[in-house]
């Protein structure tokens, strides 16, 4: 069992396959249930019952969601560009999964004097720039999807959605290279690393993790910036004319990124997979757990989930709570408030690190 | 049986070679940017192959996520409508430059012939040198000048830009 373990795991190729696996399941599932947990939590909010006739408390809704997607006839308008319109949400789907390999819900795991890295992309030297990369390129698949059904309801939500993404992206990078200041590195696991301490990016970047939580909302087209698919102006938006599981896939994305949204904040700001404290219970306890036991692993993933389902619970209940913002309001937020707050960020924090460094030397 | 390295570059440059030419012999538009997207893609993973990470991400972040995303929001909005109306009509000019790129071939292979064939080794040293770090060393220190020289014409070229517009909105 360790030989063919052993033999998986240190191939990078067939170790990135059988990890890009487990990790594709996973979070089809998670996006599955995540799904449920909007109608949910919506519905608490709002003092309804929400969905609750499949399965025990409505668990299986969402699997009878997709069994219906799947069934459904799958319509193409008449002069739309097919082929276009048929790429449009593989890459949307494409994308969001991509993002996932650099992630890293867990360090490594030590399996006979071998370290097993978690994360499918272990220390990559460029990481961040891999996620930001990654998200400005998503744009195409809504831009696409917008164009080629040829409906101007579509065009314009897919414009709309391409102008968001392109101004929020510019905050959105510029608010993470305080946190890549303090930790001198673009790699995730570094970057995890340098959180160890109890002290996590949130304390020290507040500015910073503002500026990146608000763009990450706009860059996942979610309420309250979810204006290229505002209905009572667009109808649907860039997926007005899609149906079935195509639709589906544009519906899957949009979980997807934000499952990815809410793991990157984790990883960045919120100490990533370290529990505050855990030294401590150790000791107390008379436990010896050192990075790599399969316990230490167990408890990282886990305070990682915990951290990423808070800020998923964070995402549906501000999309529940606050209205959507006007077009020129959108605008103005991104180009005149956020991105000099960003530059103010970075400057703050040079000067800062500065002036410790002068007077630790004097 | 080549190593994986020479297997991804034949792989890669078959495909960038490929998606270059789609770009300028497909009529529609949008195709033609989409085919450019795929082909950065490609350069993305020769740089790989290279041990250059930052100019391969950046190649992506830069080019595939900014400049092209422009281009398509520019081809949408200006809705080319019949594709016909880009058909070429013969000229003089295109003779012209048949004769400097048939030039620009010839000078090309010379080159690559010219070089000592086979295939030479990763130099110890590309791993290191690829990385963020050293790259961000190089830049602000031995090449700093010309990167504030730089910073300072895309700035004038962003007033530029933003003067151009605000005349038109003011009339």
């Amino acid at each position: 069992m360790t030989d063919i373990l052993q033999f998986i795991f240190t191939n990078p190729f067939t170790s990135a396959v059988a990890k890009g696996g487990l990790v594709l399941n996973v979070i089809l599932i998670v996006a599955a249930f995540l799904v449920y947990a909007e109608r949910k939590v919506s519905a608490w909010m709002q003092f309804r019952v929400g969905p609750n006739r499949v399965g025990p408390l409505g668990l299986l809704q969402s699997f009878a969601d997709v069994l219906k997607l799947y069934t459904k006839e799958d319509i193409v308008p008449d002069n739309a560009d097919r082929f276009f319109h048929r790429l449009a949400p593989l890459i949307a789907i494409a994308i969001a999964l991509a993002i996932l390999c650099v992630l890293t819900p867990a360090s490594y795991i030590t399996i006979g004097d071998v370290k097993y890295y978690i994360s499918i992309a272990p220390n990559v030297n460029v990481g961040v720039l891999i996620i930001l990369a990654l998200t400005s390129v998503a744009v195409y698949g809504i831009t696409l999807a917008g164009w080629s059904s040829n409906n101007k309801y579509s065009l314009m939500g897919g414009l709309r959605s391409s102008a968001q993404m392109i101004s929020y992206e510019l905050s959105m990078g510029l608010s993470l290279v305080g946190v890549l200041m303090l930790a001198g590195s673009l790699d995730m696991n570094k970057i995890v690393a340098s959180q160890a301490n109890g002290v996590w990016n949130i304390v020290t970047q507040p500015l910073g993790f503002i500026i990146f939580l608000v763009s990450s909302f706009a860059e996942t087209n979610r309420a309250p910036f979810d204006l290229p698919e505002a209905e009572p102006e667009l109808v649907g938006g860039y997926h007005t004319e899609y149906s079935g599981m195509k639709f589906g896939l544009f519906y899957l994305a949009e979980y997807a990124n934000m499952f990815t949204a809410s793991a990157v904040i984790t990883t960045l700001f919120l100490g990533g997979y370290h529990a505050p404290g855990l030294s401590t219970v150790f000791s107390l306890l008379g436990l010896n757990v050192v990075e790599g036991d399969l316990l230490m692993v167990l408890i990282q993933v886990g305070t990682f989930a915990a951290k990423v389902g808070f800020m998923l619970f964070f995402f549906i209940w501000v999309r529940w709570t606050l209205p959507r913002f006007r077009y020129d309001q959108l605008m103005n937020l991104g180009w005149k408030v956020l991105l000099p707050l960003s530059l103010v960020n970075i400057i703050l924090t040079g000067g800062v690190m500065l002036a410790l460094q002068q007077l630790s030397i004097l | 049986m080549p190593s994986l390295q020479v297997l991804l570059f034949i792989l890669l440059g078959i495909g960038a070679i490929a998606t270059s030419v789609a770009t300028i012999t497909r009529r529609n538009p949008v195709a033609s940017a989409m085919n450019l997207v795929a082909h950065f893609f490609m350069l993305f993973g020769l740089y790989l192959t290279l041990q250059a990470q930052f100019v391969a991400i950046v190649q992506i972040l830069v080019y595939a996520g900014a400049i092209m995303v422009l281009v398509i929001f520019v081809i949408m909005l200006l809705n080319l409508g019949k594709e016909q109306s880009l058909d070429e009509k013969f000229s003089p000019y295109k003779v012209l430059g048949m004769i400097m790129a048939s030039a620009f071939v010839v000078m090309m292979m010379s080159m690559i012939l010219g070089k000592p064939s086979g295939y030479t080794q990763l130099s110890d040293k590309a791993l290191a040198n690829g990385t963020t770090e050293s790259i961000g060393n190089v830049l602000f220190t031995q090449y700093l000048f010309p990167f504030e020289i730089i910073s300072l014409l895309l700035l004038a070229a962003l007033i530029g830009a933003v003067v151009l517009a605000n005349r038109t909105a003011v009339k």
